[in-house]
């Protein structure tokens, strides 16, 4: 949980956008493992702030992008998923709305996870992003905290994860953080994000991970610079 | 207009919260039972957690379970006095409940995972910014 924490906050520092740039940028596991206890075995730098922000998307007509732009990013797939209360989930790490509504946004779109070039998922907390990565298949259950601490969800890895520095690093404006994601998506494609958090080459396809109410609420959707073939 | 509906209320729900919280405080753990696949409700819902069927009746829980996970909230919300333990409980009949575990905080440890808890006690109290008071079991280990 400690190298999500540090990954996230090393992108975080280098996004001029985020509540923590230029801080918290060179953190060691010994920082997150003894900064103040929240709720075991959730420490501060665990978890994500609460912040001030706003985003904002222009969305049209697939067919008629380019009057307005060069550079269109088109929506190959969305998926939505809810639950009920997370006490009744028997078991959370494998919660059924983000699995469902990650699988509907992969058969929408026509894709599976090894397409994915870039993901921006919901890191309210360290431990939420490991669950996260698992639930939409990117990894085996149970793999994604080693896979971190391997460096596969960095850049350069098998699939960058918060480039913005998620929620942890970039920050959390409740209500703007799903437009955020696409946002730093799009940033990404374009080839504009800050350098060291920038993949190279742009990424072809993306996808945001989007959460409200202990998974009461799920979003995905998939993002493309290509409208996908039918 | 609170009577009013809470009439409306009984109307589509076999139990509702305001039963559930009032049977805690009487040392009773209340739930549902469903008529079509014979699964346990609990808390109450409109429709059972597991098929959604209306046909539920009223039924009570032994208030034996077993500890699944916990946390020890160190940083409370306003109006709360930390630290104490959000456990999560599987109960004997089924659904899984969350409540508080009375046990000494810095005693609390994952070697107690699994162990049998009963339901004791209920806590309740009102925070600042809540229209109630917030009524939830609190649970002690007895193995």
């Amino acid at each position: 949980m400690a190298y999500v924490s540090i990954k996230n906050h090393k992108h975080g520092a280098l996004n001029p956008l985020a509540q923590w740039y230029q801080k918290y940028g060179n953190l060691k596991v010994e920082n997150i493992l003894n900064s103040r206890m929240i709720a075991d075995p959730l420490t501060l730098l665990d978890c994500c702030p609460f912040s001030d922000g706003a985003a904002a998307v222009v969305i049209c007509a697939a067919d008629i992008a380019r009057r307005y732009t060069d550079e269109p990013v088109y929506i190959l797939g969305t998926g939505q998923g809810s639950g009920g209360a997370l006490a009744r989930l028997e078991d959370f790490t494998k919660a059924a709305s983000r699995i469902s509504s990650a699988r509907m946004a992969f058969k929408n779109a026509g894709l599976s996870p090894k397409d994915i070039d870039i993901l921006e998922l919901h890191d309210c907390f360290t431990s939420a992003e490991i669950i996260a990565l698992e639930c939409m298949g990117f990894f085996d259950w149970g793999e994604a905290a080693d896979a971190t601490e391997d460096g596969q969800t960095d850049l350069g890895g098998k699939i960058p994860t918060n480039m913005s520095g998620g929620l942890i690093g970039k920050g959390h404006p409740i209500g703007a953080t799903g437009a955020s994601q696409a946002c730093m998506i799009v940033e990404q494609m374009k080839g504009a994000a800050p350098k060291g958090n920038q993949i190279d080459p742009v990424p072809e396809i993306g996808m945001t991970d989007t959460l409200g109410g202990d998974f009461g609420t799920l979003g995905h959707i998939i993002l493309g610079r290509s409208r996908r073939s039918k | 207009m609170v009577e009013r509906e809470q009439t409306e209320i009984r109307e589509h729900y076999v139990l509702t919260s305001a039963d559930y919280e009032k049977g805690l405080k009487e040392g009773k753990l209340l739930g549902l039972r469903c008529k079509d696949c014979k699964q346990i409700t609990c808390p109450p819902m409109i429709v059972c957690q597991r098929c959604g069927s209306k046909e539920l009746e009223k039924t009570e829980l032994s208030g034996e379970g077993e500890l699944m996970t916990f946390t020890v909230i160190r940083i409370p919300p306003e109006d709360y006095e930390a630290p104490y333990i959000v456990c999560l409980v599987k109960t004997k009949e089924g659904p899984w409940i969350i409540g508080r575990l009375d046990y000494d905080t810095e005693k609390m440890s994952p070697k107690l995972l699994g162990k049998k808890v009963s339901f004791k006690d209920v806590y309740t109290h009102a925070d600042k910014y809540s229209g109630g008071e917030h009524v939830c079991p609190v649970f002690e280990i007895s193995q």
